[in-house]
């Protein structure tokens, strides 16, 4: 009782500290200003996909999986392919996997697809978008359109073949057949909800995730060695409290500060550039609570090794750079190298801002963002047990 | 007497420097214990392990008879501290200040105004409770400093060069508060490069150099070491016993050989008292 006591002392004077100190209020509001109105303007240009996970559900086992098998085997060069497919039975299921991320897309496929190809009707194939990740989801629907039409060419010069041999002459009222020589495979667009998302949607959830996160490892670690250096922090080291409290507090401060930049990325997100969240705020907030605990470990031990502010800072950076990169904050980790993809998913971040996508875009719900939640407490557990104890022994050393 | 703080052997070592290498002394309920030595001689090293806000590497002590290793909590409920920077948020009104210390030490609002009534009546700071701390002269700082080390009423005062800085009208009002201070009980180890004010409020001195105590004793017996000089100061003890050798690089300082007390290294006008 007495330490939770001490973490609200320690939590309230320094938001009193804080707010006091108009440089740091300054940045702290112009910050995430700056970054989503940079960011919303700024579009990534596309690249080549490879090793993207589609899911295929399949119904027909003539025409339908052979068209399948094609889209297994596409080759980006030899050996390599574009695609990883992962078998599924219907569309939802499809749709219900693109929610927990575990595939970028899908292709339906009827039971009727041989029946009609071989007939006068045309056959018809649904794409499933990823709505989360709109600069993937239009490689990726450009690649199976293609892909699917070229194999309906094949099918195409065989109906032209097969009316030459028969010699009767097409009325003009078999619009189905016209059609279905024209164009053999219809190819029709879903998602998980109506209309479109473009870049900025994709980039909000991973901007909100990123200035949340890492402005609890900035803030915690400058706090730290700011007292450090001016020396306050021997005053509350020389108290009669635990070195938990002193810790937990500091963490609950950095995390009230986290989640008011949060709702300020999030405020501007939903009025300026108008995007709109699809699950629940309430879950919203719990992933960034729990990304800011993933956090608070990492951010104890860089106060606790650096001596003074500067030292924090340079640290820290070493740490931000390659976070905003590697985590999928403005571009598709699908889109990076498979060494970078694999560093990625060593951060934290990834994890928030992957949870944030699900549930802001798909509006994907607990159930699809668990193994997000459980990694983040998982790291955050695991840093916060090595940090607390590090932190007792070096500012004592 | 009673030994209020016992130091065996204390060793720290930071990485390959020793700062302090195996010092003992003791220091005595209800005195003033001077501690002094030159630059980087070991000086806040001591103070900082003694206020457990450092771990020795080897050696032991306790404060108020409590272990500084083992006890660490019962130890840090009778010590205050008056460190080199001073503890207080500039951002924070000096009551918001003191308010904060005295929560993390258990003490609620009505207490702490309660204790530092007198201190900050005392220091002349009484009107000044509600201003920010950023905005004080460094007197005004470390008068609510020190009244932020007494919040607990501890009975030993750690001052680690109090007056430092300060102007003489606020150095003489501190150092007759020291005094006081003492005269009420409270056990004071002060650690200064100001022999004037080592000398008028010391009732024993320990002089440490190079991580080594090379003298301890009253002002008059360490006095009596000097041997070539007439009414020697406690200036020629300390520069008798730790050299003239600058420490931080400047080289060595010839001695006056008029034998003096001149405004040299062996003079200073470190004669007589301070009021």
């Amino acid at each position: 009782m007495q330490t939770i006591l001490d973490t609200f002392k320690i939590a309230k004077k320094d938001l009193i500290e804080f707010s006091r100190d108009r440089v740091r209020l300054i940045t702290f509001i112009i910050m995430p200003i700056f970054m989503m109105v940079m960011t919303g303007f700024i579009f990534p240009s596309q690249s080549s996909i490879k090793d993207i996970k589609i899911g295929i559900a399949n119904a027909d086992s003539g025409n339908g999986q052979k068209l399948a098998d094609v889209l297994t085997n596409v080759e980006i060069t030899k050996g390599s392919h574009a695609f990883i497919i992962q078998k599924y039975n219907n569309g939802d299921e499809i749709k219900e996997a693109i929610k927990k991320q575990k595939i970028n897309g899908g292709v339906v496929i009827p039971a009727d697809f041989s029946e009609a190809l071989s007939g006068s009707r045309q056959a018809q194939v649904t794409i499933v978008q990823d709505q989360s990740n709109p600069q993937v989801s239009a490689i990726v629907t450009q690649s199976l359109t293609g892909i699917i039409q070229s194999y309906g060419q094949g099918i195409e010069e065989q109906k032209v073949a097969a009316i030459l041999v028969s010699k009767s002459p097409v009325s003009r009222r078999d619009e189905g057949l016209i059609k279905s020589i024209i164009n053999p495979i219809q190819v029709t667009m879903t998602g998980l909800f109506p209309g479109e998302t473009n870049y900025f949607e994709f980039v909000a959830p991973g901007i909100m995730a990123m200035v949340v996160m890492t402005a609890v490892l900035t803030g915690l670690a400058a706090s730290v060695s700011r007292e450090k250096e001016q020396g306050t922090l021997d005053g509350i080291l020389i108290s009669p409290i635990t070195r938990l409290s002193i810790v937990l507090g500091k963490a609950l401060s950095q995390s009230v500060r986290g989640l008011a930049q949060g709702a300020v990325v999030m405020l501007l997100a939903i009025f300026l550039f108008g995007v709109t969240i699809n699950g629940s705020i309430l879950l919203v907030a719990l992933i960034l609570l729990l990304g800011i605990f993933s956090f608070v470990g990492l951010g104890i031990l860089v106060s606790a090794s650096a001596t003074e502010q500067e030292t924090a800072t340079q640290l820290l950076f070493m740490f931000q750079f390659p976070m905003l990169f590697l985590s999928g904050a403005f571009f598709p980790i699908q889109q990076m190298p498979a060494v970078m993809q694999t560093i990625s998913h060593l951060i934290p971040l990834t994890y928030g801002i992957e949870a944030l996508r699900k549930v802001i875009i798909l509006g994907g719900g607990i159930s699809s963002v668990s193994n997000d939640l459980l990694i983040l407490t998982g790291f955050g557990a695991v840093t916060l047990a090595i940090a607390v104890p590090t932190f007792k022994k070096m500012i004592t050393r | 007497m009673e030994k209020i703080i016992t130091v065996n052997k204390l060793t720290k070592k930071f990485k390959k420097f020793t700062a302090l290498n195996e010092i003992s002394f003791d220091v005595e309920k209800g005195e003033i214990f001077g501690f002094l030595g030159p630059n980087g001689a070991g000086k806040s090293t001591t103070i900082r392990i003694l206020t457990t806000l450092l771990t020795p590497t080897a050696g032991s002590a306790t404060v108020a008879g409590f272990d500084i290793i083992k006890e660490p909590d019962e130890v840090r409920k009778h010590i205050g501290l008056v460190a080199e920077k001073i503890i207080l948020y500039d951002h924070l009104t000096a009551m918001e200040n003191l308010e904060f210390f005295g929560g993390l030490n258990h003490l609620s609002g009505q207490e702490v105004r309660n204790r530092c009534e007198r201190w900050l009546k005392r220091l002349g700071m009484a009107e000044w409770l509600d201003s920010q701390v950023g905005t004080f002269s460094t007197g005004m700082k470390q008068r609510i400093n020190i009244a932020r080390a007494l919040l607990t009423e501890p009975a030993i005062l750690f001052l680690d060069e109090p007056t430092l800085g300060l102007d003489p009208q606020t150095t003489y009002m501190i150092r007759t508060f020291i005094e006081e201070l003492n005269k009420q009980g409270t056990t004071i180890i002060l650690t200064t490069h100001d022999m004037i004010e080592a000398e008028a409020l010391s009732n024993r001195v320990a002089i440490i150099d190079h991580g080594k105590i090379t003298a301890v004793g009253t002002v008059e017996e360490l006095k009596k070491t000097v041997k070539n000089k007439k009414n020697p100061t406690l200036e020629d003890v300390f520069l008798t016993v730790t050299g003239f050798e600058v420490r931080d690089g400047a080289g060595k300082v010839q001695p006056q050989s008029n034998g003096g007390h001149g405004h040299g290294p062996m003079g200073g006008g470190s004669k007589g008292r301070i009021r």
